[in-house]
């Protein structure tokens, strides 16, 4: 077993997945190839989103990706940090947004 | 001012160790698949020539710049300069020869005593020519700044280097300042009518990434460029390349010090093209070196891997035995087939 939860090594092995489901995996991956095509958005568009995401999600194989990623498609230090930011203020205000939630139970309890 | 590695004496200077990490330096690399198996695995091995169609010569190692990814070493402590009596060879090279682009690369090409001399010679023989800049040498002496009407008058092609268009990632790859220099040649350029409609004066960049990651589609950086560069600074070019940095030189001591040779090299195998492959620049080129030697490309120039065959200078030109020989290859050609392919042209699918 391994010693970490996380392997950088096993971000090459993604891929693998459909070792165990080899007709789901080829389903997903084609869906994925097309998601990240040209589109309405460009690549380097849909690139800092999944960026954005991939620090939403904590996920640490898909944040090396997807800088790297970044980096190829031409995207600046400054757009994907303002991407990181968007997670940020969106992870961010998902909790705090919830406090009106609190209030509310708060104000229905209080005398 | 930065050494180059030849200068510092350093061992990446030497091309027999750099061959031996892109071979041997970890275990990772050991199990890594070799290029020639690659290529047997498409039937292109032994690589043949398609036939020279670009006639590529390196003037000499001398730069007023020391890049922190070039291939070549070069830089103003290096002395290699190509001589007259080699470009007179050149050019009864070119006589005898069909090959119609003449693409002048360095080191800085402008900076050999013979350039200008030679451009009109190679001019007058019908040859179309690509002077490959790095755009700074036309802010210096006034002899360079008058060279973008020189160009002009002689219909030269310029390709310039211009790693991005942001200050800041430019300056890292290519030294503080290199960035508000080269915008102010480009700007000489374009009123020497330079990448403008209708004057047949071609103006190329050249991209490549400022780091351990390989280029994105050529197409979408062209059209980020061309934005960016019209809107902060109305400056005009015709076409973008992108050009893969190979593990060689300068880069390869930028990988090994960033720790980042073992994955840069899994990601140039695992992006290997057969398209690429059969596109590879190399089969319808030649490099000659400062001192004539023949080589496949300006990257096995720099590791000293001349052409197979006895005749590998530039006084024993033969073009039909060059187009018959054996391409020398090793490690470092996966650089020129990941992905969409890397060439002086830029992507080559």
């Amino acid at each position: 077993m391994e010693k970490t939860y996380y392997n950088p090594e096993d971000l090459k092995k993604f891929g693998d997945v459909g070792e165990f489901g080899p007709e789901l995996a080829e389903k997903f991956f084609d869906y994925y190839s097309a998601v990240f095509e040209e589109g309405a958005l460009s690549a380097r568009e849909k690139s800092l989103i999944a960026l954005a995401v991939a620090h939403a999600v904590q996920c640490p194989y898909c944040i090396d990706a997807y800088t790297t990623d970044g980096l190829e498609k031409g995207a600046t230090e400054e757009q994907m940090m303002e991407a990181v930011h968007v997670a940020s203020a969106i992870t961010g205000g998902s909790s705090l947004v919830h406090g009106v939630q609190m209030m509310n139970k708060v104000k229905s309890l209080s005398m | 001012m930065i050494k180059s590695l030849k200068s510092a004496s350093h061992k990446l200077s030497d091309p027999v160790y750099q061959l031996q990490l892109l071979n041997n330096h970890s275990e990772s690399l050991r199990q890594q698949p070799k290029f020639r198996e690659k290529l047997d695995e498409i039937d292109l091995f032994p690589l043949k020539p398609t036939g020279i169609e670009i006639f590529q010569m390196n003037v000499g190692y001398m730069c007023n710049m020391t890049c922190k990814h070039c291939h070549v070493d070069a830089g103003p402590d290096r002395k290699e300069i190509m001589s007259k009596e080699t470009f007179e060879q050149c050019l009864d090279a070119l006589k005898s020869s069909d090959v119609a682009t003449v693409d002048l690369t360095g080191g800085a090409p402008e900076m050999n005593p013979h350039f200008k001399w030679f451009v009109e010679e190679a001019s007058k023989l019908g040859k179309h020519i690509i002077v490959r800049s790095n755009l700074t040498i036309l802010t210096t002496a006034p002899k360079y700044q008058a060279l973008p009407e020189f160009f002009a008058e002689h219909m030269v092609e310029v390709t310039c280097s211009l790693p991005f268009y942001s200050k800041s990632r430019t300056d890292r790859q290519r030294g503080e300042g290199t960035y508000d220099k080269s915008i102010e040649a480009l700007k000489k350029l374009n009123e020497a009518g330079y990448g403008k409609t209708g004057t047949g004066l071609e103006l190329n960049l050249v991209y490549n990434p400022v780091g351990a990651f390989l280029p994105g589609s050529q197409e979408s950086l062209e059209r980020d460029f061309r934005q960016q560069l019209q809107r902060k600074h109305g400056i005009s070019f015709n076409n973008l390349f992108t050009i893969t940095n190979l593990p060689i030189s300068r880069f390869l001591n930028f990988l090994l010090m960033s720790d980042n040779l073992d994955e840069y090299m899994d990601r140039l195998i695992t992006a290997f093209n057969p398209a690429a492959a059969k596109g590879v620049m190399c089969r319808n080129t030649i490099s000659i070196g400062w001192d004539g030697r023949l080589y496949d490309c300006d990257f096995n120039q720099m590791l000293e891997m001349p052409v197979e065959g006895e005749a590998q200078h530039i006084h024993d030109w033969n073009e039909q035995k060059l187009n018959s020989r054996s391409i020398q290859i090793n490690q470092h050609c996966f650089g020129c087939t990941a992905g969409a392919g890397s060439s002086c042209g830029g992507a080559t699918t």
